[in-house]
């Protein structure tokens, strides 16, 4: 047998909850003053205006791209190379006087005429003021709907100290996601808004795996303290674990690396997400359950339940 | 103790791949370049169009891949790309205006799969290039219009009545009627109640006054009328373009969603959905000589336009009326059983054509049809070129005085009341559009994002197949095998659903099912690995590992589930598209993870004695 981990006794993980804890705790307050002072730096799905892909056949001159449209009274476009140098993408802010549904095509027009080269249309697109709102009302509209949807899911499933531990990870998770955003000024757009989603889909995935599996090490074991006995389901657990997690992580550094630059948000939301929750599942959801107060007779099915009730018979 | 399956079980796991390869099958084809043919709504296409469709082809000397004809599109598969703007030239020549020739590509599918029903998944616009629009109906306008209307009807009717009012105006949503005395208010309020369908009576004796209130379902009537009615001049109009597979379909209360695959010239497009198709109406000119104008000598004050009996009809130039203030046409019958087509008019509208009729009984009218039309050419810029086409569709006597409402007589059938009711409604839109979202992709953009979306896939595969054959050796290949059958099951499954469509974010779904769906065997195996430490026997220690590992596997997957069905409700466009493939992958891979590697297992390993496990 091939193994990552070989651990005869128990680990005691939660002997390190502390340092845990000041980290997480640093983090998610550095994530909370950035989402506070900075804020996110928000895509144009819900800010509303006009983005503008061109490319060009050799290398493009940002300046004069500028120049040409500060010229033509396009000024205060942002203009950033997208990709490669000669992929452009200019972002306008509505005009006064041009209809807001022709500005992409006007900017074409005027970067064709004054480049030598050949300037070739890659993507316009424009969000009405009014669709942005709307989009990011569903967007918070979509995050509160999963979040009761797994609530839910999870206080049914089990005792609410682990449910809370779950939950728990699950917050911090998407807070020091969207932290990364805000504190790098990575553009938040809808694609990253699902992959947040996603985040709380794998982080509840992985603490509903231990939670499990804690539940289960309190029924098996009749001695330990709780401490003892959550050490022990998060070392039979770890494997597990660090396997998912390096898998996830692989397909998801191909998503990176090779899914172009459109999908590149979503990948850094999910590849850093799968690692904080990774983290999170091990050392922040647990020792929540544990700073609550489980104990074995919580965790005890009631009497008529007999062991390995709740499983169902393989297929 | 033994792990084996019973026949039926291993069957069905069979069945149910192949099934899902055989339906994924059609992926691996690509896709023709192709030439649709459909016909404009003055023609059809039948069998007399794809002879002239094939002589064109010979005449042109290309060899094509296949000619179909079926929904009443003709569809010309050719080898390249070369041909295939060769032979759309050819045909624009050879079959004139009434027919729209657009490139396409179509499946390349074989005829056993199509048979069958099976298709390639559908790709979404930024996969394949070409623009979404998504355009807002302006409701206040199409209630105005309704109201304005109602307005004059009532101005006309307590006229008739003898009731008099100091003023009869349209305030916001109502009509309020103030009226001169209580004597006139109690006439008024008794003419006036339940007399109108859809309105709400709210009286007012102190003033005098009564208003006239839209009902919530008549406010919704109209709203959808008006959407309905926008949807299908846009889908005129976007015939007009020459697209092929075209969306056009309402979004919401008040939305319209226009995609037009392979469109890249938004401007064009633009102008074109914006534009009006409209309607006027004049007087005939039958003082002067009708073969005078033909010969050139038209006279000064009037026009010469063809109509639909493919002569030509001489007009004035005073327009009447235009079409903008039609409110409504529906064809019917009159009392003799002929077709007839009624027309609404807005208040204004229906003050003009009173003005014009009332001296005119007797004189002929002709209803003149104006939109802009592709003349199936291009211009130096590729782009294709459309002009203003004029054609008179009706001339009818004058009976009576017109107001807002009169119907247009004299139509030789109920389809052609119908076609002339539909072009009527089509002609102006009921209430103004414009384009609150675009997103227009590039072709070679499209391309680019199914090559690395592709490449993404492929690389996350392979690298989780190494690491998983590394890890669990010979159990490892078992959930490699389960892996790949996981892939096909979900294209087959993306593409037998028929609303399903492949996007960019779709494909990331794919990438991040593949990392996540060796979870569940992780998870078995791992459990095995325990039971065999715990000196169980192999066989034991599978059987264990699989039941041990179940409801957890269930759990984990319920809840990305549950996340994966919001995001499907919630989202729009790419956002949805991650969600369909990120649920199927779900569903998919719990089924290949634990019945498929289980059936694999018990086939290899579990009928026999063994002493240790390759995991």
């Amino acid at each position: 047998m091939r193994q990552l981990i070989k651990a005869e006794q128990a680990f005691p993980f939660m002997r390190y909850r502390w340092w845990a804890w000041i980290i997480s705790g640093i983090l998610v307050v550095a994530s909370i003053v950035s989402l506070g002072v900075k804020g996110l730096n928000w895509g144009l799905d819900f800010t509303g205006g006009t983005v503008i892909e061109v490319g060009y056949d050799q290398a493009a001159d940002l300046s004069s791209i500028r120049q040409t449209l500060d010229e033509n009274g396009f000024g205060g476009a942002v203009v950033q190379s997208f990709g490669t140098q000669q992929d452009v993408l200019i972002r306008l802010e509505p005009l006064e006087g041009v209809k807001v549904q022709e500005l992409g095509d006007q900017v074409l027009k005027v970067l064709q005429s004054a480049a030598d080269a050949n300037v070739e249309l890659r993507r316009i697109e424009f969000v009405g003021p009014h669709v942005g709102d709307e989009l990011a009302e569903q967007g918070g509209l979509a995050v509160l709907a999963a979040l009761t949807g797994i609530l839910i899911y999870i206080a049914m499933r089990f005792e609410w100290r682990l449910s809370l531990g779950a939950v728990g990870a699950l917050g911090h998770d998407v807070i020091l996601t969207l932290g990364l955003f805000s504190i790098l000024g990575l553009e938040f757009d809808l694609t990253v808004l699902a992959a947040v989603l996603a985040v709380i889909g794998y982080s509840i995935n992985d603490s509903v795996v231990i939670s499990d599996r804690i539940r289960e090490s309190f029924r098996k074991f009749h001695r330990g303290t709780p401490e003892e006995i959550i050490n022990e389901a998060l070392t039979s657990t770890l494997s597990r674990t660090v396997v998912t997690s390096l898998t996830t992580i692989l397909v998801l550094i191909a998503l990176y690396v090779l899914g172009g630059q459109l999908i590149r948000g979503f990948a850094t939301a999910l590849l850093f997400g799968v690692v904080v929750g990774s983290y999170s599942s091990v050392f922040i959801g647990s020792s929540l359950a544990l700073a609550l107060g489980v104990s074995r007779e919580d965790l005890m099915p009631p009497e008529v339940e007999k062991e390995g009730e709740d499983l169902e018979p393989m297929p | 103790m033994l792990n084996k399956f019973p026949l039926w079980k291993n069957v069905m796991i069979i069945v149910i791949i192949a099934v899902a390869a055989l339906y994924a099958l059609p992926n691996l084809y690509g896709e023709d370049y192709a030439i649709q043919v459909s016909a404009t709504r003055t023609v059809t296409v039948d069998d007399k169009t794809l002879n002239q469709v094939e002589q064109t082809l010979s005449e042109l000397g290309v060899q094509a891949k296949g000619i179909t004809f079926e929904n009443d599109q003709i569809l010309v598969r050719v080898n390249t790309d070369a041909e295939q703007l060769q032979v759309r030239d050819a045909l624009l020549q050879a079959l004139g205006n009434d027919y729209v020739v657009a490139l396409n590509l179509a499946a390349a599918t074989p005829k056993w799969l199509a048979a069958l029903g099976a298709e390639p998944m559908k790709l979404g616009l930024d996969l394949r290039g070409g623009v979404h629009f998504l355009m807002e109906v302006d409701m206040d306008e199409a209630t105005r219009k309704i109201q304005e209307q109602m307005r004059d009807t009532v101005r006309a009717e307590l006229r008739e009545e003898r009731i008099r009012s100091s003023s009869i105006r349209r305030v916001d949503d109502d009509v309020v009627v103030e009226l001169r005395t209580a004597e006139d208010y109690t006439a008024a309020r008794r003419y006036l109640n339940n007399r109108y369908q859809g309105y709400r009576l709210i009286d007012d004796a102190a003033n005098n006054t009564l208003r006239l209130r839209m009902t919530e379902v008549k406010l919704k009537e109209t709203q959808d009328y008006a959407i309905s009615q926008n949807v299908t001049i846009l889908r005129n109009r976007v015939n007009e373009l020459g697209v092929a597979e075209p969306i056009v379909q309402r979004q919401g209360a008040s939305r319209i969603v226009v995609q037009l695959p392979g469109v890249q010239d938004t401007a064009r497009a633009k102008e074109i959905l914006g534009a009006t198709a409209t309607l006027e109406f004049r007087f005939v000119d039958t003082e002067s000589s009708l073969r005078d104008a033909e010969m050139g000598r038209v006279p000064f004050g009037s026009e010469l336009f063809p109509n639909r009996n493919g002569g030509n009809t001489l007009l004035r130039e005073d327009v009447i009326l235009t079409g903008d203030h039609i409110v409504n046409a529906t064809a019917g019958f009159d009392e003799n059983q002929r077709p007839q087509v009624s027309i609404s008019l807005d208040g204004p509208g229906g003050n003009k054509m009173s003005l014009a009729t009332r001296d005119n009984i007797g004189r002929p009218m002709a209803t003149l049809f104006i939109e802009f039309k592709s003349t199936g050419e291009r211009d130096a810029n590729d782009r294709l070129v459309f002009e203003r086409h004029e054609e008179v569709i009706n001339v009818a006597t004058i009976q009576s005085r017109l107001g807002s409402n009169f119907r247009i007589t004299g139509i030789n059938s109920q389809q052609e009341a119908q076609n002339l009711a539909l072009l009527l409604r089509a002609g102006a839109l009921i209430a103004p559009i414009q384009i609150v979202e675009e997103r227009t992709l590039g072709p070679s953009l499209g391309q680019e994002n199914v090559n690395l979306g592709t490449k993404a896939i492929l690389w996350g595969f392979i690298l989780v197949v190494a690491f998983m054959a590394l890890y669990y050796r010979w159990f490892g290949w078992v959930a490699n095998l389960a892996l790949t059958a996981n892939l096909v099951l979900i294209i087959g499954v993306m593409s037998m659903i028929p609303g399903a469509t492949l996007t960019l974010p779709g494909m990331a779904g794919i990438v991040l099912t593949v990392g996540m769906a060796v979870d569940a065997n992780v998870l078995i195996f791992e459990r095995i690995r325990e039971e065999i430490r715990a000196k169980r026997t192999p066989q034991q220690a599978i059987h264990y590992g699989y039941d041990s590992a179940f409801s957890t596997i269930m759990d984990a997957n319920i809840t990305t589930l549950i996340v994966a069905l919001i995001l499907f409700a919630v989202g729009t466009g790419p956002v949805k598209g991650f969600a369909v493939t990120l649920a199927i992958g779900i569903v998919t891979s719990m089924f290949t993870a634990i019945v498929g590697t289980r059936a694999v297992i018990n086939a290899i390993w579990g009928g026999k004695k063994i002493d240790r496990l390759s995991v």
